[in-house]
Parts: C-alpha cells; structure tokens; sequence
C-alpha cells in the first residue's frame, strides 16, 4: 500500500546532468523511439499469440475431437479438422447417460444457491456497511475468519450431519449451506457500499422509511453492479463444484452435470469412445463460456477488484 | 453532553434500539449460516479427530492415536508430500503471469483479446478440464505428445508415469490458473502511477531498475493475495486427482492430502482417522497463512 520513496534514489548531484542528456538524445529522434515500441509491440503480440494458441489449443481440440468418429481419434497424423465431420455425437450423448437431468439438477442447486443466497448476502453486507449494531466487528471478522478453513476440514461433519436427518442423495446438503449467503460476496458489497454516502440513509431514516425500504429502494439499485458481477461469479463456482456433490450423491439421475460427466469419463474411456466423452465436456463447459462471453466486461472487471481490495 | 434533557437521549437509544434489532436480523441469516455449518463442524471434526469412529457407530475416544497413526503412515505423508510438491507450480505460474501481465499492459492492439482468451481455462469447470487434460496427456494419441512429436520427442505417458505425472498436473494447473493472476497482476500495474516511471526514468533509471524498484514494489500486495490464495487452493487440490488418476496415480505419486481424505472418510469408512487428517490440513492452511501475513508486514515496515 505505501508507495515507495522513490524520489530520493539516485540524487546523487553528477547523476542528473547525464540522465538529461540521454533524456535529450531520445527527445531529439522521437521516430526511432516509437519505431523500436512497434517493433517491440509486434514482438510482444507474436509471443502472446503463441500463448493464445497454447491457451485455447486444448479446448479447441475437445470440440475437434467430439466431432470424430471413433476410429477418426486414432487417426495419425491427429486431425485438426475431422473428417468426416460426425455431428451424431451430440445426439447420442444425450442417451448415452443422465446428461439432461445433470444440467437439471446443476441448475436447480447453482439458481437457488445464487438467487436466495444472494439476497442474504445483500441484506447482510447492508448491515455491516451502513448500520448501528453491537459486536459489528467481532461477527464480521468471525465470518471473514471462516473462509480460512478449508471445506474439507467441514466436510465430514457435515456430511454425517446431512445422513442424520436423511438427505444424502438429495440435492439439499448442496443448497442449504449455500442460501445462508456467501461470505465473499458480504466482503465486497461492504467494501462498494462503504463508497456511498451515509447520509442519503440517513436522510431516507428521517422521512421514516423502514430500513427493509432502505434496503430495498435506495441499497439494492446502488450495489446492483458488484451483485450482478459477484452473482454471476458465484454461479459460475457452483456450477463447476465437484467436491461437495460427489461426497452426497449416488444415484445417476440425481448427479449434477460435473458428476455425470466424469462418470462419463470413466465409463466410456474402457470402451475408447473419447468422441462421446469430449461431446458431454464440452456440453459441460459451453454454458459457462457462453455466460463469460456475453458478461466478460463486468465479469473480469470485478475480478480485477478482488485483486485491489484484497 | 450530559446536559441535554432526557427525552431526546431516550428517543435516540429507543432508535438505537430498532436498528441493532434490525441490524442484528439482516445478518442472522448468514451468521446462523456460520455457526451450523462453519463452527459447529469444525468443533466436532477437532472432537473427531480424537476417536475411532466408522460414521455408523457412535465415535470411541482415543486420544491421540490417529495423530501417531498418521506419522507412521507411508500414504499419509506420501499425499502429504505430492501436495507440497505441486505446490511448487505457485511461483511458476505467478512469474509467467506477471511476464504476461507486462506484456498486455503496453500500449497496443488486441490486448482485451488476449486477455479473454487467457481468462477462459479459469471459468471452465476443473471437471470438464481434468478430462480434457486427461485425454491431452494420452502417452499415444495425446496433443501434448502429438505437439512434442512435431518437434521430434517422444514424450513420456505423463499420467502413467512417477516421475511426470505431478509435473503433468502442476502444468495443468497453471495453465487454468494464469488467466486469473494475470488479470489481478494487470490491474495492479494499470494502478501505477506514472509519475513514477517518469520520474525514475529522469533520474536515469534502466527498464530493468524500474521494474525491480517500482513495478515489483507496486504490485507486492497483489502477490501477497494471490500467493495466500494459491497456497489454500493448492493445499486442497482434489478434483483432477481424482478424474485424472481415480486411483491415486501410479505408486500413489499423485494422490493430494484432499484425495486421501476424501478416500478414507467415505470410501474406508475411517472417519475418526479423516478427520484427524483434515485437521493437520487446516491447521497447516493456517499456518502458512499466518505466515505470510508477518512476512507481508515485515516487507511493509521495510519499505516505511
């Protein structure tokens, strides 16, 4: 956080006659200057598209190989562009296991996980930015000190917790922690709401509004940004979760989809029917990608804020 | 102060009154939230740690068996030691990404390009990753090996293999998570006052000057967060462990404390022994937790 001081380096009296003169000599041919930044530029941008390729070359070749035959994956040398090109892949997919009622299921625990745990979470960090309460800071700070333990550590308990009251195979022990609000997500819609004045809740206290109005009309339309951007990171976190549903569920139709197609990984991989396996992966990562795309801006905006704020 | 007439100090603290009420309901939801699934668990994992307990009978007291049981068991400290290993990837992909950050963060085209196409391993599910991964390292028909014959080598069945199949993970591991170092880096240097450069570079300072006494300094906090989040992330590695090498790889090479946990507890039934073990986790999370927060604070008062 403190800058450095770096004013005082180098004050040395002799160094500051040469540095103007070399500063004079690169002024005096501004051409070469940015010549040498464009050639740098070129440079950099080739190097990056190296990475580019290497970044999006596996993902590519997922989609490369759903579109193969089975025999066509074996090809040598591999195929970029298969031939033929087998659409039918994304068509027996779906009966080839439980896909449909894993994208189901991953949506019902990811929409009422994000959607009732968001509001909790709104409503708390309203709480802990703007409002009187005894021991704010021990129970913040108690919270914050939570996220240090790692879900593992809980995860036995919990489990046999969730086994007591008969929930295992059931989607429940993945929504119910969830929707009591996500502590991240408190940590910075406190750190956005303490940009906004107290005064304008002040004020709307003295025309007697309830502090559920406040929340309502005055909070919500202000932090409506970061929640959107930490609503959709959530999702996206839910979404990909693998831990917690494979410790609680069994059964076939009740697996979310990164269950189901990890089983599809290690069904069909004895059978070499990678085409099969790469279609139900990439059905597993496109609606997240097409989430990212559409919501990119925000998305790697807010992420860019954890950064600064942490 | 105390001067005042009574009314108004009774109104205030009757209005005090309704906004703790208030207050206190807003954040009962995820406090309650804390205490059922955060503390409670955690309290009973530290008492089960202490017993022999199959999660069908009642846990026994033992005391400190599990912890002596542990220090004598090969696959115990052999998970121990891979996750430390691959932990090794950390420094790796936080040079590579503030190389990459530095290079997005000049003055041309095609950088917010880039930077989403860097970004999209970290969204993708770790799930659908691991398997794509999976089926990259293939030893015959694999893209890494397939990339490494155009060149000439013949590479190794990176999963298969001791010695390549922790690297074949760590290298994964960074290439999912340089999109996301990389943007926190990103944003850190485009939060650096110009001046600086410009001053330092009136008092003659290199490029390579500036970047050791600005750009590093500047970006320190960056990588204190990301170093902190990396090490619990990566003491917790457990998904593509268990798609990629569902057996714990081979000679147990690839096996993450998570992924012996995880096995003990719910494929063995040892949940008094898990819990122990997942306790040594937290407990070591914490530690290296801790210290780098002092070593962060030393950093700082150095500076000052």
């Amino acid at each position: 956080m403190p800058p450095p001081p770096l004013h005082t380096r180098g004050a040395t009296p002799g160094e500051p006659i040469t540095k103007g003169s070399q500063g004079k000599t690169v002024r005096s041919n501004p051409l070469s200057r940015k010549g040498r930044y464009a050639i740098g530029n070129a440079l950099v941008t080739a190097l990056l598209s190296i990475g580019a390729v290497a970044m999006i070359a596996p993902l590519l070749w997922t989609f490369s190989t759903s579109l193969k035959t089975r025999d066509g994956v074996f090809a040598l040398p591999p195929q970029w562009f298969p031939d033929p090109i087998v659409w039918e892949n994304y068509v027996r997919v779906w009966t080839a296991g439980p896909l449909l009622s894993g994208i189901q299921n991953s949506l019902i625990v990811a929409c009422s996980v994000t959607i009732v745990g968001s509001l909790a979470s709104a409503l708390a960090a309203f709480a802990f930015a703007k409002m009187r309460m005894p021991f704010k800071n021990v129970l913040f700070l108690s919270l914050l000190a939570g996220l240090m333990i790692p879900f593992p550590t809980l995860m036995i308990p919990q489990f046999m917790f969730f086994a007591s009251i008969g929930w295992i195979d059931t989607l429940l022990p993945l929504i119910i922690p969830g929707i009591f609000g996500n502590i991240i997500m408190i940590f910075f819609l406190r750190q956005y709401l303490a940009t906004v004045p107290d005064s304008i809740v002040e004020a709307a206290k003295i025309d007697g509004a309830s502090y559920l109005q406040i929340f309502f009309r005055l909070i919500l339309p202000v932090i409506k940004p970061a929640l959107a951007a930490q609503f959709i990171l959530w999702f996206m976190a839910v979404w990909n979760d693998y831990l917690a549903p494979i410790i609680y569920l069994n059964s076939p139709d009740r697996q979310t989809l990164q269950l189901v197609i990890a089983n599809f990984n290690a069904q069909y991989a004895i059978q070499t029917d990678y085409p099969l396996i790469m279609a139900a992966s990439f059905i597993a990562l496109l609606p997240v990608l097409i989430v990212f795309i559409v919501f990119q801006r925000q998305i790697i905006e807010s992420v860019a804020l954890t950064g600064a704020k942490g | 102060m105390t001067t005042t007439t009574r009314r108004p100090t009774l109104q205030r603290s009757t209005l005090h009154r309704t906004e703790h009420r208030a207050a206190l309901a807003f954040v009962a939801i995820p406090v309650l939230g804390f205490l059922i699934f955060t503390l409670y668990p955690l309290l009973y994992s530290v008492y089960a740690s202490f017993t022999s307990w199959n999660g069908l009978s009642a846990p026994i007291f033992v005391g400190i068996d599990n912890y002596i049981a542990m220090a004598n068991d090969p696959y115990f400290l052999q998970s121990m030691w891979n996750t430390l290993f691959m932990m090794l990837g950390i420094p790796i992909g936080l040079v590579i990404s503030l190389v990459l950050a530095l290079a997005l963060n000049r003055k041309m085209r095609a950088t917010t390009f880039f930077r989403t196409v860097y970004y999209l391993p970290v969204i993708s599910s770790i799930a659908a990753v691991a398997i794509l991964w999976q089926w990259a390292y293939n030893g015959d028909f694999g893209l890494i090996n397939q990339t490494l014959a155009f060149v000439g080598i013949d590479g190794p069945n990176w999963l298969q293999n001791t010695a390549t199949v922790k690297p074949a993970l760590m290298i994964m591991a960074i290439w999912k998570g340089l999109g996301y170092s990389m943007l926190l880096y990103l944003a850190a240097l485009q939060s650096v006052p110009r001046h600086l450069y410009e001053a330092a570079a009136l008092d003659g300072a290199g490029t390579i000057q500036q970047f050791r006494n600005i750009t590093l300094p500047m970006v320190r906090p960056v990588t204190f967060f990301l170093v902190v989040t990396s090490v619990i992330g990566g003491s917790q590695i457990f998904v593509e462990v268990n798609i990629m090498t569902p057996t714990g790889g081979p000679e147990f090479s690839s096996a993450t404390i998570v992924w012996y946990i995880w096995q003990k507890a719910f494929d063995n039934l040892q949940m008094g022994y898990a819990s122990s073990m997942s306790i040594v986790l937290g407990l070591l999370v914490f530690l290296i937790t801790f210290i780098q927060f002092r070593l962060n604070r030393r950093n700082q008062f150095s500076i000052e």
